[in-house]
């Protein structure tokens, strides 16, 4: 199926000056008590940005705003989950997208580290739990000379 | 492990144990990450923080796939289209993969007799714990049945019969919640809204035309995973995602505080993307969550696309004056009043709000209406 950002689009005349509707900024002052909070108390915090009343330009002006860091990450469940450290270290953009690459969500994380990154405590279990069958198979522990 | 006992206390066979939503989305290969991404988009959906996420994750993965039956009566199936043509697959879809909709006019294969049976078969084994989602209006009692009927059975009989052992119903659209279109005058079907007739269980409006997908999903997700209805605002709207006006959470607000305003739909005001508020914008009495959740996909919504909001989720809406007549100007009063609430700001809107539903019930008590060959003279 064809996507959205398929169909072509043909502008005619001049076009406007892009608008800027100022509503990056006062998500930037949220993000720095975050921050502040995230050292004092140990609190992490996000921010749905979907949430968030914005204009067309309003994001990029946000993501121009924080700026890239060192980190990259992409992870694959339910569709590709993209994750980028900003330029404020502790500060990460979560992008959630579908199967399909559309979004479905939107988040700024103000944490050490994003919670999706991190191993899933029942997961562990089952980990552990794998790796004993692995180490008890008998294929496991070859004879020396084997 | 527990098993659900083979009977009910009166006597009905007790419904097969069902898997929960954790075990149905792992059994379809969703890691635990891919859960804790769709509950932190589930949280977004909800209108909640995502804070939430794991708090809904913990109630997701034990909750039950509830049954849903999905009446269509005097309506467009607008509200349908929205559902379904929404981007796939998505966290709606997933919503709608985690009930059992047992019965949807547009949906279902069967027909006839089949489908009615489905509709008998799901209200008999759930009994007591379905939800009914009503969209389209419906002839009251007092009409002529004859206007809208399915397999035969009047619209009013079939909502009566449906929502007797119900756990609670769902109007979904502006016509099942306010009567919508159909009710507009002069009403020739005597339409009614659903909660004109349910009393005796809980109606939750979803209203809009049509509503947004993720309001519909919404509401069913915050079911399943609380087990209880949300809070409702004063026309029975889920407070979530109705809770605060257009206008509030419209990003042309800042504009509408310094008074700057398109005047017309190609001036240099609506180039710039000002305030639409003097050409019909509705924002200020409207209640919805288009202006952060948007639409198709989160792709844009009207106000963004230049449009004014008409207040499609409000009550009587189609009868409320022209859409593009300015709230504080209805027809035949001066332009002051608006340009003293434009230049007044913040304060000042609320008020506006307010002032803007009572004038849009006096322009419904203006409303005109036109004919055919009156169309075609001005045009």
């Amino acid at each position: 199926m064809a996507s959205i950002g398929d169909i072509p689009i043909k502008v005619e005349g001049e076009p406007a000056a892009p608008v800027a509707y100022g509503n990056a900024l006062p998500v930037l002052s949220q993000v720095r008590h975050a921050l502040a909070q995230l050292i004092q108390g140990g609190e992490p915090t996000q921010i749905d940005l979907g949430a968030m009343p914005f204009g067309p330009g309003d994001e990029e002006r946000l993501m121009t705003l924080l700026g890239s860091g060192e980190v990259t990450a992409s992870v694959d469940a339910l569709g590709p989950t993209r994750i980028q450290e900003t330029a404020f270290s502790g500060v990460w953009v979560v992008e959630y997208l579908n199967t399909d690459g559309q979004r479905v969500a939107l988040h700024l994380e103000v944490d050490h580290a994003p919670r999706l990154l991190r191993s899933q405590p029942a997961d562990l279990s089952d980990a552990l739990a794998a790796l004993d069958a692995r180490l008890s198979a008998p294929d496991a522990n070859p004879a020396p000379g084997d | 492990m527990v098993t659900a006992s083979p009977h009910r206390p009166d006597g009905r066979p007790a419904p097969a144990r069902q898997a929960t939503l954790g075990e149905s989305l792992r059994r379809n290969g969703v890691s635990r990450r891919g859960f804790l991404k769709f509950c932190a988009a589930t949280a977004s959906m909800m209108a909640l923080p995502p804070s939430m996420a794991p708090a809904i994750a913990a109630a997701l993965e034990s909750a039950r796939r509830p049954s849903v039956i999905w009446l269509s009566f005097q309506e467009c199936t607008g509200c349908t289209e929205s559902l379904t043509r929404s981007f796939s697959p998505t966290v709606e879809n997933l919503i709608l993969d985690t009930i059992s909709l047992d019965y949807h006019h547009t949906l279902q294969a069967a027909a006839g007799d089949a489908a009615e049976h489905a509709r008998e078969a799901a209200m008999h084994a759930n009994a007591g714990e379905y939800l009914v989602v009503v969209d389209g209006s419906l002839p009251g009692p007092g009409a002529n049945p004859g206007y809208s009927t399915i397999a035969g059975i009047s619209n009013y009989d079939m909502l009566m019969e449906t929502v007797a052992d119900a756990a609670a119903v769902i109007a979904v659209g502006s016509c099942a919640a306010f009567g919508g279109l159909p009710k507009a005058s002069p009403n020739p079907s005597g339409a009614v809204a659903v909660q004109d007739l349910v009393k005796d269980k809980p109606v939750i409006n979803v209203s809009g035309c049509p509503p947004l997908p993720m309001v519909i999903t919404g509401v069913l997700a915050q079911y399943l995973t609380f087990g209880k209805l949300p809070e409702l605002d004063q026309y029975n709207r889920p407070l979530a995602f109705f809770g605060q006006s257009i206008h509030d959470r419209c990003y042309r607000r800042p504009f509408y505080d310094k008074g700057l305003f398109a005047e017309t739909f190609d001036d240099e005001g609506a180039k710039k993307g000002w305030c639409l508020y003097r050409l019909g914008c509705k924002g200020p009495m409207t209640y919805n969550a288009c202006a952060t959740m948007k639409w198709n996909g989160g792709t844009s919504w009207p106000v963004e696309a230049g449009a004014p909001c008409l207040g499609c989720s409000e009550p009587d809406f189609w009868d409320a004056g022209g859409f593009y007549d300015a709230l504080s100007v209805p027809p035949g009063n001066s332009g002051d009043m608006l340009l003293a609430a434009g230049a007044a700001g913040v304060a000042v809107g609320a008020g506006v709000g307010l002032l803007a539903r009572s004038q849009a019930k006096g322009a419904a008590k203006q409303h005109q209406t036109v004919t055919a060959e009156e169309l075609e003279q001005k045009l």
